[in-house]
């Protein structure tokens, strides 16, 4: 079966972020297709680089780096909400005259257009969602 | 039609687990993750309707210390997960 998973929340509030990728696996290793990983709201934290994490806890981050080189996995940002919430790539920093960029490697900001095309080519699409 | 619903809310947030209640349909599952793993616990437990459906991911009952005080039945792993979400037509997730 064809996935796509949703995450609405931050890695450094909610513990959403952290099922979905160990959901992601699991998918992954039943043998199921990961068509994409939407992160939506305070879901784009999740591709700011400049979390830095304790040493002895997951980076989430960079969890999801590797299973997008691992498996492929396209990992797509909602746009609107990552530059309300300061996660800009190179495009955005120019358009918005900001000085920085942090959006990690293997992130990509687009559109709700990704998400509407991933529920229409996917079997299940769950979301993993937080409050606040 | 069938739906798998997620709740990761503890029972401090007890109407979201009302409109979750109201929703589910004869077949669907509710399955327990994250905080709302705590609904497992006998005193919030018997106040929900006994036919439901109920399962709780074992490693999130396991990292709030719960394993000890709720039924073994109740506990699946991931895999079985993928298993719930693939049987039922539709997942909705309340959080």
């Amino acid at each position: 079966m064809i996935f796509t998973v949703v995450v609405h929340a931050s890695p450094c509030q909610n513990a959403a972020p952290e099922s979905a990728l160990r959901y992601c696996k699991a998918l992954l290793s039943a043998g199921h297709t990961l068509h994409r990983v939407f992160f939506y709201r305070d879901g784009v934290f999740n591709g700011n680089q400049l979390i830095s994490s304790p040493p002895d806890e997951l980076n989430i981050m960079r969890a999801w780096q590797e299973l997008a080189e691992e498996h492929s996995i396209d990992l797509v940002i909602c746009i609107a909400a990552a530059i309300r919430r300061g996660v800009l790539d190179a495009t955005e920093a120019t358009r918005y005259e900001r000085d920085q960029t942090n959006l990690a490697e293997k992130f990509n900001l687009s559109g709700l257009g990704q998400l509407v095309e991933a529920c229409i080519l996917s079997d299940r699409v769950i979301t993993f969602g937080g409050q606040g | 039609m069938t739906t798998l619903h997620t709740l990761n809310q503890a029972p401090s947030n007890v109407n979201l687990m009302q409109s979750c209640v109201g929703s589910l349909q004869p077949d669907d599952t509710l399955l327990l993750i994250e905080d709302g793993v705590y609904w497992l616990l006998n005193t919030h437990r018997a106040k929900l309707p006994a036919a439901l459906k109920i399962k709780a991911l074992r490693l999130d009952a396991q990292a709030r210390g719960l394993t000890p005080l709720v039924s073994e039945v109740d506990l699946i792993e991931m895999d079985e997960f993928i298993n719930l979400s693939v049987l039922h037509n539709k997942i909705v997730s309340w959080f």
